[in-house]
């Protein structure tokens, strides 16, 4: 399909990215291009198919509730932007 | 020369005392010094690889490890999580990120007595073909500094390639294995899914995502295999009970009552002749020793690359939503509030083809669209499984080109996105369905560059896959074809 500007500034919205002008322009050519192609699927019939999702077949994996010693809390935060008092420190959230 | 020898070959050369771990391990470092300058092959180097040789050497001599990896150095690709090196998966949001913990196929290679070399460079969170979109710069191929090594774990091809290592880890999410070895005339294996923990593996799509050998030899790649695969409690999608041994496939080269399936829609039109014809050949040769060829329609090959590309962008728009510029990474300078924060870090952090994929799965999972692109990417995917399995109850194994064309030159891919994903037609459907599959050297182009093909089995047929390629090696030597290098200027 077609892609237009304002969706495309919907989607970078939604994915939490900032693009320029020149950015918006390419991408809406780009999206509409490689989209446009991946319309050939639409001359597929799938009714009757169920989505596969995951190919290992793997059910729901339990495993004993034992507590485990969780990583040291400066491994963590050494790679924080920034920590205080054992925390994340983050830009205020709340008025 | 030591750079171009096997991993067995250094391994036994160790054992007859003809070498140790640290000189060895000293010898790579050398080749690194001299030629990534050239090649870049990788991100980071494991400034401890020495020291820890020597500990390796200390332990073979108190006959505490012996296993085929002990005391041979190995290339992990940079999107594997390592406490004593940055993890990056060559892109500046990850800049400076040291993980808390190594990734289960890092303790393997560690527990094997492997010596880490270093991180090798990729496409940026292995969304390429070529290696290009990598922040760190573009990796070189060996057999020609003009041509990309291929991607997206175009490093650690390369970095084997040109002798930087003689083992590497790579990772497959639609063919960055099985590409980049085919590029560089290497041989790699794209594992089962679940056969490797992918615990500490940077993930992009989860749902296809393996970790895997790449190698001269198809032998060193099984020894490599060998020791990474396993269940892992960590990943749950890891198979219990699973453990691979591959002795009787390395020593077999009698193929009589093998069943190959040669799919002749994939080749003809928008194959490379020189390809097809290399695969041909290689047909023959694997008819000479027993197996028997047989040449069939693979329907729904072209809307692999389609279903793929949906699937793998919508699990790459959700795993990739954890960078925020809070936790690790890139952290802008300055930012208004938290909103401005995470657009910051992001815009600024995310290359342009992370960025595309980005938004190409967002779209693909946003509401109006979901079932339009996404749900309808699972049902094809579904179709596809269906195909593959009719054609592995009737062959043992599908032979197949890795790719259409040889590497292609740098600074040639980028522009045209669909073009590039449309090259991985090969090599998707793999991931969609989950099947392991080798790629293997199988000639060269006029042009000096190397063709590889692969070979596809049902889930967990690795065994057999092993011994296909073993015996095409016993008899063939394009996998002991090396590289002239080109010395730094």
């Amino acid at each position: 399909m077609e892609i237009d500007r304002k969706m495309v500034e919907y989607v970078a919205e939604l994915s939490k990215l900032r693009l320029t002008e020149p950015e918006k322009e390419l991408m809406q050519q780009d999206l509409s291009k490689v989209l446009q192609y991946m319309d050939i699927l639409n001359s597929l019939p799938t009714n009757e198919v169920e989505p596969l999702t995951h190919v290992s077949g793997v059910e729901n994996v339990f495993r004993e509730d034992v507590a485990q010693p969780s990583f040291a809390r400066e491994k963590i935060l050494q790679n924080a932007l920034a920590a205080e008092e054992g925390c994340f420190k983050v830009p205020q959230t709340v008025e | 020369m030591i750079q171009y020898e096997t991993a067995a070959a250094l391994r036994q050369a160790c054992i007859d005392g003809q070498t140790t771990a640290q000189a060895q391990t000293e010898a790579y470092l050398a080749q690194i010094a001299k030629y990534d300058g050239v090649y870049h092959c990788y991100n980071t180097l494991n400034e401890k690889a020495a020291e820890q040789a020597a500990a390796v050497d200390a332990k073979l001599a108190a006959g505490e490890i012996a296993g085929p990896l002990a005391g041979v150095p190995v290339a992990i690709k940079d999107n594997l999580a390592t406490q004593e090196m940055t993890t990056t998966c060559s892109s500046k949001i990850l800049e400076g990120f040291i993980s808390p913990y190594d990734a289960t196929v890092v303790q393997k290679l560690q527990a094997a007595g492997a010596i880490i070399l270093g991180k090798t460079n990729m496409d940026e969170f292995a969304m390429g073909s070529t290696t290009e979109t990598s922040y760190t710069g573009a990796t070189k191929n060996p057999w020609n500094a003009g041509h990309v090594p291929g991607g997206s774990s175009g490093g650690s091809a390369a970095a084997v390639a040109a002798g930087e290592a003689p083992l590497a880890l790579g990772s497959d999410t639609g063919g960055s294995i099985r590409q980049p070895c085919a590029y560089c005339g290497l041989t790699g294996i794209k594992p089962t899914y679940g056969a490797v923990s992918r615990y500490g593996l940077l993930a992009y799509g989860s749902s296809l995502d393996q970790i895997g050998p790449m190698a001269y030899t198809v032998e060193d790649c099984a020894n490599l295999l060998q020791v990474i695969a396993g269940y892992d409690e960590k990943d749950s999608t890891s198979t219990q009970g699973l453990s691979f041994d591959f002795t009787n496939a390395l020593q077999n080269d009698d193929l009589r009552g093998k069943k190959l399936g040669l799919p002749k829609n994939y080749l003809g039109e928008g194959l490379d002749p020189e390809i097809e014809q290399a695969v041909r050949a290689a047909c023959e040769q694997l008819a000479a020793l027993g197996a028997e060829i047989v040449e069939f329609e693979m329907p729904m090959i072209e809307y692999a690359v389609p279903a793929y590309y949906i699937i793998a962008c919508a699990e790459a728009s959700s795993n990739l939503s954890r960078y925020d510029g809070i936790k690790y990474g890139y952290h802008p300078e300055s930012f208004a509030d938290l909103e401005d924060l995470y657009l910051t870090a992001r815009s600024q952090g995310f290359g342009p083809e992370v960025k595309r994929r980005i938004m190409l799965g967002t779209f693909a999972l946003s509401s109006g669209y979901y079932d339009a692109y996404y749900q309808k990417a699972l049902k094809v995917r579904a179709l596809i499984k269906q195909k593959f399995d009719k054609a592995f109850a009737e062959y043992d194994a599908i032979v197949s080109p890795v790719a259409p064309t040889t590497a292609p030159k740098l600074n040639e891919s980028l522009s045209d996105p669909l073009a590039m994903y449309l090259s991985d037609i090969y090599t998707v459907s793999v991931n969609l369905v989950g099947i392991p599959a080798v790629s293997l050297p199988c000639g060269f182009s006029a042009a000096g560059l190397p063709i590889g093909m692969q070979l596809l089995g049902r889930n967990f047929a690795e065994e057999g896959l092993v011994n296909l390629a073993q015996a095409y090696q016993m008899h063939t030597d394009w996998h002991a074809k090396r590289p002239v290098l080109k010395e730094a200027e």
